[in-house]
């Protein structure tokens, strides 16, 4: 890969006055690594914030679990009070990766990761189109082979999905991200931080370019999970190989019971867009459902008339009804 | 008895202490970092090779193309790739070598050779399906053969199946890539390499250079995995040892993983048909079987899967029918189970898929239709426990009583298949030698390279047993083409050939022996002999060959016949909403000749059916059309097995006590590969058990099931 | 691409081994490289060198971590354990042991990467029964297939060291 300058940012303000037009923010680095050495991002300077020791708490406070940006995967999947409160949440993480990359990555760089698309992800010269990698040179997936591609709300330019499998479940819960830059701090819904190719679109950002609401001079200091009391949650992961692998579809539920049928319902699918995707319509045709297979699988079955299938990846309809019907299962067990 | 002794490896203390060294472990004075720069579209000329960039990077001390090539002679087979890198401009698969840049760094290296600028003038490449399909030479048997009347055994038969069946393109992704460091000492080359076979590099060296012998030096003692792909030489190893001489300084190449992908070989695509014709009470009366597999533009791999139908159950007439296809990628070169891994996978379906129209016993079918003799030739077996590694296997899976046993198991559907596994036997020469020192002490010693089936094990054990003495007296000297020259570490070959070797040099140290009063049979105090001879040193000479024939197929030049057979049972579990399909158990039983280390052979038996695993259920290295290149050429896009696959006590293995008498002087046959046939089909036939779907191509995906469910 | 600037140097003070390492690295290179190439520790391999086969497993400040998805200068202060420092040919690991009597091992090139990855499985307290083993064994690809043996070696070795079994 090609070198670059190194630097420590010892605080937040410091990470912050990072120059993005020449410098990259690095934290655990297992994403970046593979970027510097693939050629997705060439920077001639990198700014550690790894050891801003203010950004790696978990608390509870009320009805708010509050987990710093720069809490490993690991840490965050192996914390009693998330085990405890956002089971989904850990099992995300401790789904995603390996237990080395667990130790590194942290839950603010993972949200950030980009596609696991090959046509993406492969070495240079690119021989095909990616307009990620080369803006303007076509999209190798859409005619290609594609069976690991999107299903909602892809474009001509970009059929790429999200991997990441945290995104999934915090999308589930109404999470908050928690970010701060040179004009403040903010916060943005978790289910909505990745840009759909319609919303970049809409805000006159490049679709296959523009992936998240973070601005340049931006840092994601947390994520603020709310609490409800009876929630129950679970996440499933599919995919042809038992672990160390990125799903091939995911689902995130979370729900509520009474009487033992289902008050309320967050469905989050993974890997089926380039965001986390809500079921807003199953989430509503399921309530009063016992959170069985057989009740909820035939509904779920049917609130995929909007998925757009490419050549290759009808199966994920299929999957993925399967996926969030196990989660409710799993969720309700 | 040592023999049949559970054993550890010999070399385990320092691989687990990391102190045994692979190629790229080597780093002699001076050495320059080898970034080889290459072809990034499949087919066309080259153009221009653009340096300017490229040559302004602090670190790098040269870039070679083809100008800058010491003259080289004509190379051919053991080079899988027979046209010598950077001598010509046309470009013939993507990943082609087209220059090759050296550092003092690795980073400075690496990051100079993505500045390099490739220009092609591209042409249409030859891509899987629409290249030129050609009749192979270079098989043991020709690739279109006929026994029999199959036309008329076809016509009279009583219930027939005839169906195609897939495998792709698969990488051997061992875990260390391919490496070679090569040092020039005036006109003496060494070289450390990752190898299968450094007899092999040692001759493409000699033709390459136009070296004699006594100025090669291949030392290979420790290869991080080949299963294949590193028995025969690649360019890179061509490139290293040129450009060492042309920069008069060693130069150590290690290719990338995505290297690995497009400068080293893989096994090949392969598309076959199966056509069989039975009575109605099973007994089969003709076969076909053809195939085409995938090769380069130039070179010939010839799969030879049809080989299966060749050798599998009698019948009275039996078709091969076979083709390459030439298309643009790297040359493709034997995997882990070559031959029979295809064939089996297509074999063993058709004859699951016949036994249920037949409405018969998969296992009864096999038994219907047993070979008693060589099903083509006639010739009678060396040896061959087949019926009894089906009744013990069978029993101890339960195989007859699975109709009792449980369908479901939560949400997982439950599935049991059976089916046959067999591989070739070949037998290569090798040379050992064995030394008795003044003090009792024994080394043998024999050129093998080592890719952990645990050889050198083999080794002590064969000697000490011949010797009559404890393993722990006898050390071992691999690894270096100074010690006699071995067989090669594929083709299941090791212990009957060079093993054999060993055998016999012990042996002929041992006739030494009695002349200072050591018994001719049983145990010998070496130390007590040794001190009456008064001799420094006792050497015994040992060769194992064919007269002049390099190397025999199933007994070729003997009047036997010779494979390796067993019998796969297996379990899994399909899950209906998600696709997903899991292992359960394997029960699988061996008729492979004696087994001279049980703790090195049941794990060489479990690799091979973990293999299995991966290639029914999750390995393609997908090659995009458009392009005529790999889709991923990566661990992270292209997946094997985990540990989380694999129950651990799901893999039950196990052999029938025999002793092949023909196959060589140890006893035994191959067993490295043996298990990784049969077993891919006894998963598909499995999932049929399961839940009703058959699918004739692997990797068989959640789609597969999904799609056919839903 | 932006003109390639002049190589960095950058001074990295950390423990390998129990060894205080003082050295000038670039900024580009990875812990892997570094223990390789700089300091000669070649027990830890480079597999595939994107963080997808775990076979360059070290521990850093004793956790399990991929050296070729870690810079060098990450390291600073740190302590780093390579295979070189678990044990010897005359004081083998009790892991070590495991992975010889269980053979765990082929070809030996996943091992080093496996042995530092089941020691620190084991100190996380996730040697506990064969399934968690094999979960939390998953980062560490072994193309020869060694895993049933591996997975026994795991608990074989968890068991001397006293690990918790019934956690």
């Amino acid at each position: 890969m090609r070198d670059f300058t190194y630097a420590i940012a010892r605080t937040l303000d410091q990470a912050i006055a990072t120059d993005p037009s020449r410098a990259m923010l690095i934290a655990g680095g297992t994403e970046l690594l593979n970027w510097f050495r693939l050629g997705v991002a060439a920077p001639d300077h990198v700014v550690d914030l790894a050891g801003i020791e203010d950004l790696k708490r978990i608390t509870i406070e009320g009805e708010v679990l509050t987990i710093g940006a720069l809490s490993t995967l690991a840490e965050v999947g192996d914390h009693p009070a998330v085990r405890t409160h956002a089971p989904v949440l850990a099992q995300a993480c401790l789904a995603a990766a390996s237990p080395q990359i667990r130790n590194r990555a942290t839950l603010g760089g993972n949200v950030l990761q980009k596609t696991r698309c090959a046509y993406f992800r492969a070495e240079e010269p690119l021989p095909w189109g990616c307009n990620k990698r080369h803006a303007g040179s076509g999209c190798a997936a859409l005619n290609g082979i594609n069976d690991r591609h999107a299903i909602f709300d892809w474009t001509e330019q970009c059929v790429a999905v999200h991997p990441s499998d945290p995104a999934v479940a915090l999308a589930s819960l109404d999470a908050e991200i928690e970010i701060a830059g040179a004009s403040g701090r903010r916060v943005v819904p978790a289910a909505r931080f990745h840009l759909s190719q319609h919303e970049a679109a809409e805000l006159g950002l490049d679709p296959a370019q523009a992936e998240t609401r973070l601005e340049p001079h931006e840092v994601i200091t947390g994520y603020r999970v709310p609490l409800r009391g009876g929630a129950r949650s679970a996440y499933v992961k599919v995919r042809e190989r038992a672990s160390y692998e990125y799903a091939l579809v995911s689902a995130a539920a979370v729900i509520e019971l009474e009487n033992g049928l289902i008050a309320r319902a967050a469905l989050a699918l993974g890997s089926v867009a380039q965001r986390p995707w809500r079921l807003a319509e199953a989430e509503a045709r399921i309530v009063g459902l016992p959170p069985t297979r057989d009740a909820v699988l035939p509904i779920l079955k049917r609130c995929f008339g909007d998925a757009r299938p490419l050549a290759d990846n009808g199966y994920k309809i299929a999957m993925a009804a399967g996926a969030a019907a196990r989660a409710i299962v799993e969720a309700a067990s | 008895m040592s023999i049949g002794q559970p054993t550890t490896r010999y070399e385990a203390p320092i691989k687990v202490t990391g102190s045994a060294l692979y190629a790229a472990d080597n780093y002699p004075d001076h050495l320059l970092h080898g970034v080889i720069v290459a072809s990034p579209v499949a087919a066309g000329t080259l153009k221009n090779i653009d340096t300017a960039r490229a040559e302004a990077t602090p670190g790098v001390v040269r870039i070679l193309k083809r100008a800058d090539m010491p003259p080289l002679g004509e190379i051919g087979m053991p080079a899988a790739v027979t046209h010598m890198p950077l001598t010509t401009d046309e470009i013939l698969w993507e990943g082609q070598p087209v220059a090759i840049v050296l550092g003092e760094t690795l980073e400075a290296a690496e990051e100079v050779a993505a500045l390099v600028r490739v220009e092609v003038d591209t042409v249409s490449a030859a891509t899987p399906g629409h290249g030129q399909l050609e009749r192979p030479e270079n098989g043991f048997a020709p690739a279109h053969d006929i026994k029999g009347d199959v036309v008329g055994g076809l016509d009279r038969a009583e219930m027939t199946v005839s169906e195609q069946y897939y495998q792709p393109t698969r990488n051997h992704n061992p875990m260390e890539t391919s490496a070679t460091v090569a040092s020039w000492d005036g006109d003496s080359l060494t070289l450390w390499d990752a190898s299968q076979m450094s007899l092999n590099p040692l001759a493409v060296m000699k033709a390459a250079f136009g070296l004699s012998q006594d100025k090669v030096r291949v030392i290979s003692p420790h290869t991080g995995g080949g299963f294949g792909v590193k028995g025969y030489v690649w360019p890179h190893l061509i490139l290293a040892a040129a450009a060492a001489k042309v920069a008069d300084r060693p130069v150590k190449i290690q290719l990338s993983r995505a290297q690995q992908y497009g400068q080293t070989g893989h096994q090949p695509e392969c598309r076959q048909k199966v056509t069989l014709g039975a009575m109605a009470d099973g007994t089969l009366v003709a076969m076909r079987h053809e195939a085409i597999n995938t090769t380069s533009i130039k070179d010939t791999q010839f799969e030879q899967s049809a080989t299966a139908t060749r050798t599998y159950y009698a019948c009275p007439a039996i078709e091969l029918d076979q083709y390459v296809e030439r298309i643009n990628l790297i040359q493709s070169t034997p995997m882990r189970a070559p031959v029979e891994g295809p064939g089996s996978w297509a074999l063993e379906s058709a004859m699951d898929e016949l036994a249920i129209k037949l409405d018969m016993d998969p296992l009864d079918l096999r038994l219907r239709n047993f070979a008693e003799v060589d099903p083509f030739d006639g010739k009678p077996w060396s040896s061959n426990k087949l019926r009894e590694a089906y009744a013990e296997a069978a029993e101890i899976f339960g195989w007859r009583r699975r109709a009792q046993m449980p369908r479901r198991d939560g949400v997982w559907a439950l599935g049991r298949g059976m089916s046959m596994a067999s591989t070739f036997c070949a037998r290569f020469p090798g040379q050992a030698l064995v030394r008795i020192q003044a003090d009792g002490q024994v080394y043998v010693e024999a050129s093998a390279n080592d890719i952990g089936t645990g050889n050198q094990t083999v080794f002590q054990l064969v000697a000490a047993e011949a010797l009559g003495t404890e393993p722990d007296r006898v050390k071992v000297r691999w690894g270096d083409t100074r010690y006699p020259p071995a067989g090669p570490v594929y083709g299941s070959s090791q212990t009957i050939g060079t093993g054999g070797a060993v055998r016999l040099a012990a042996l002929d140290a041992r006739a030494r022996l009695e002349a200072f009063g050591a018994p001719g049979t049983g145990p010998i105090d070496l130390g007590a002999v040794m001190r009456a001879s008064g001799e420094a040193e006792i050497v015994g000479k040992g060769k194992f060959d064919f007269g002049d024939a390099p190397m025999s197929f199933n007994g070729s030049g003997t009047p036997y016949a010779m494979q390796s057979w067993g019998a796969n049972f297996v379990e899994v579990a399909v899950d209906r909403d998600l696709g997903l399909i899991r292992l359960r158990r394997v029960v699988a039983r061996y008729s492979a000749g004696r087994i001279i280390n049980p703790l090195t052979a049941r794990s060489q038996m479990i690799g091979s059916i973990i293999w299995e695993w991966g290639k029914a259920t999750m390995e393609a290295s997908r090659v995009d059309h458009r392009h005529a290149r790999f889709l991923a050429k990566n661990l992270s896009n292209v997946a094997v097995p985990v540990n989380a696959d694999i129950p651990h006590d799901a893999i039950d293995v196990g052999f029938i006590e025999e002793f092949d008498e023909h196959a060589g002087p140890t006893g035994a046959r191959g067993i490295g590969e043996l298990g990784g046939t049969g077993v891919a089909a006894a998963i598909a036939n499995a999932v049929y058990d399961a839940v009703g779907v058959r699918v004739r191509e692997v990797p068989i995906l959640p789609a597969h099931i999904l799609d056919a469910l839903g | 691409m932006n003109e390639t600037l002049a190589t960095s140097r950058h001074s990295l003070l950390c423990q390998v081994n129990g060894k205080t390492i003082s050295a000038e690295v670039e900024a580009r290179t990875t812990l892997l490289d570094f223990l390789r190439e700089h300091l000669r520790l070649t027990g830890t391999k480079k597999g595939c060198n994107e963080g997808a086969c775990g076979t360059c497993t070290v521990l850093v400040d004793g956790k399990r971590m991929n050296a070729c998805l870690t810079l060098a200068v990450q390291c600073a202060g740190r302590e780093i354990v390579t295979i070189e420092g678990v044990g010897t040919i005359d004081a083998l690991h009790p892991v070590q042991q495991a992975f010889i009597a269980y053979d765990a091992l082929q070809c030996g090139y996943c091992t080093p990467g496996q042995i530092l990855s089941a020691i620190a499985c084991i100190a996380e307290g996730h040697a506990t029964d064969p399934d968690t083993v094999r979960e939390w064994m998953s980062g560490n690809i072994c193309r020869c297939s060694a895993y049933p043996q591996i997975t026994a070696a795991v608990l074989g070795a968890a068991g001397k060291l006293g690990a918790n079994r019934d956690a």
